[in-house]
């Protein structure tokens, strides 16, 4: 997903609200520039989800000998009672839970700690250190996980001699997953924060300074409430990602048994849909993935509306 | 951490410095461990440690990697850039148009399309696998070219950073200077509009073909011809096979580094123009 953090946008919309007050009169031609877009929306976004609704009610079922093919039955939330029963299901969000409770804070908090100490004035090279840890972002997610994947294999990679223990046991490969993941993004939110960090004013900085205030207190008194907004939103895009986080685990499913085929929510309905081949289970699932990653959005936007409105 | 505060500086600017290498290595050393290893032949990986070169073996490898199942790399390959790049530039300018007809013109129903654009940044990619595999199997377009594409041309985070860029950078004297002299609302946004918001446009374009190069869950679903994948989902396969087959592996990680390899190139070329995109971004 690619995420950018224009954390100026409310001022923005305010002076936007009334635009181009000028051109009332050929307002069709505006419509022309969206109708692309607009099109595109209703058919690959607003109609698709419309359609996991519907199917989310539905399940087939053969009736008598099965002759007649199966029969399309609406189940009311029977789908969703199923899901939420399913120990399977928990298992995956449980996995999720932990992959986000080790990746967020991992990610963001090491994301925070190479921006200020690229924004500080000490460090020379500055293209180069950040050019560094953003370069795995160009590595496709795919691709990223082969690699991790051969490294933490006990047969090709080095990491097991390494660090002593296998990285794709029962118990190491969740952090394992969650380490691939951090190494691809670490370096996006860096670039994020640090841009960011350069609308701080220099004034402030500076009279911070001259009060004595060290790079240490500077950084947390000034600098990360200045970016907070930014941070949140990146907090916000990280929680979606890591609850929909299929790629790095459906990789590593290849290399090790202890990957299931329903480790994570997504791997779930992947595995509903394509290999079980339940739709109406598939959908109330990818609903129910959509419902509390909307939840989990609302509350982080909703932590960081309250303590930056003080 | 290892800064401590004296006179208004970070005290150990070696320590910092030793911070930042540490997250380097961390970052570059994966990818050394791609270029030594696709010198590798099989054999080597039992026999070499993990980041020296084996015995020079990347021609074969890489001859041994366009050979298999009929050159079918070459197709892979060609689709990426295919799906990637020609969904990048007409994805962004999608974008570009819808973002500048929202934060500049007053057409009907542009507040509704607006928040709609936003509620589509926050639908999951699970949530619209399923349908879209069960509306294209209903339009028999399953395993097709445009099943994949058309989906990725769709980029709502686009639109809304074109709004931005379109708000920060297109002053509206301009294009009352345009619309006096009598250029037409289309024409103006194409011919006036869009070259000011020229930053931007590359920003949503980069980032939509990353975005597209490392969509994986849609390819997965809609496609079953090899023929059509795109080189991750390939080499995706490829993978789940070498448990069985460890002959695949050297093909996996000689692939990896061919298809790595233009994205990073052309990150460090672009280097300064997705800089300035961002910045037009997130700090105006």
């Amino acid at each position: 997903m690619s995420v950018l953090a224009p954390e100026r946008a409310p001022a923005q919309e305010q002076t936007s609200t009334e635009p181009a007050t000028r051109t009332r009169k050929k307002d069709f031609a505006g419509a022309v520039l969206a109708v692309p877009f607009a099109i595109l929306l209703v058919c690959t976004v607003l109609v698709p989800v419309a359609y996991t609704l519907y199917l989310s009610l539905f399940t087939e079922r053969l009736r008598g000998l099965g002759f007649s093919g199966p029969e399309h039955v609406f189940v009311w939330l029977g789908n969703y009672l199923e899901v939420i029963a399913d120990s399977a299901f928990h298992a995956s969000l449980g996995n999720v839970a932990l992959f986000a409770l080790i990746h967020i804070p991992s990610m963001l908090i090491g994301a925070l700690i190479l921006a200020l100490l690229l924004d500080s004035a000490v460090v020379r090279l500055k293209q180069v250190w950040s050019l560094a840890v953003f370069v795995p972002y160009a590595v496709p997610v795919v691709i990223g996980g082969l690699i991790w994947a051969y490294l933490y294999s006990p047969t090709i990679g080095p990491i097991k001699n390494l660090l002593g223990f296998d990285p794709l046991s029962d118990t190491t490969v969740l952090p394992s997953i969650a380490n691939i993941a951090t190494w691809q993004w670490v370096g996006y939110n860096m670039i994020i924060f640090y841009t960011a960090l350069q609308a701080v004013p220099k004034e402030i900085v500076e009279a911070a300074r001259a009060d004595g205030a060290g790079g240490f207190r500077t950084a947390w008194s000034i600098k990360i409430p200045v970016i907070r907004p930014t941070i949140f939103v990146a907090a916000v895009f990280t929680v979606i990602g890591s609850l929909q986080v299929f790629t790095e685990p459906m990789v590593l499913k290849g290399f090790t048994g202890t990957v299931t085929s329903t480790w994570s929510p997504s791997m779930y309905v992947y595995e509903a849909a394509f290999v079980a081949g339940d739709n109406g289970r598939a959908a109330a699932a990818s609903v129910l993935i959509a419902v509390i990653c909307a939840v989990l959005s609302a509350v982080v936007m909703r932590f960081s509306t309250r303590r930056s409105s003080r | 951490m290892s800064f401590a505060d004296s006179k208004s500086r970070w005290v150990s600017t070696p320590a910092v410095h030793v911070i930042l290498l540490v997250a380097a290595l961390y970052s570059l050393l994966p990818l050394v461990w791609l270029v030594t290893s696709s010198t590798k032949s099989l054999g080597d990986f039992s026999t070499t440690g993990a980041f020296e070169f084996g015995e020079w073996n990347l021609w074969a490898n890489v001859k041994a990697l366009f050979a298999q199942e009929n050159g079918i790399f070459w197709h892979w390959l060609l689709n990426s850039v295919l799906y990637a790049g020609g969904g990048a530039v007409l994805g962004s300018l999608i974008c570009a148009a819808c973002g500048y007809a929202i934060a500049k013109t007053s057409f009907p129903g542009r507040r509704l399309l607006f928040a709609l654009t936003l509620t589509g940044v926050l639908v999951p990619t699970t949530v619209l696998a399923l349908p879209m595999y069960l509306l294209a199997s209903e339009l028999r377009i399953v395993d097709t070219f445009w099943a994949v594409f058309v989906p990725l041309l769709t980029n709502p985070f686009g639109v809304y950073l074109a709004r931005v860029y379109a708000d920060a950078s297109v002053p509206d004297e301009v294009l009352e200077a345009a619309r006096v002299d009598g250029a037409g609302q289309l024409r103006t946004f194409f011919t006036v509009a869009l070259p000011m918001m020229r930053p931007g446009v590359v920003t949503v374009l980069l980032f939509q073909f990353i975005g597209i190069w490392n969509n994986f869950f849609l390819p997965l679903v809609l496609l079953t011809d090899p023929k059509l994948f795109p080189v991750s989902l390939g080499l995706f396969q490829w993978s789940t096979r070498q448990t069985q087959f460890p002959q695949y592996t050297p093909l996996v990680i000689t692939g990896s580094l061919l298809a790595v390899l233009p994205l990073v190139v052309a990150f460090l070329v672009l280097n300064r123009q997705w800089r300035k995109g961002l910045a037009a971004g997130s700090v105006k």
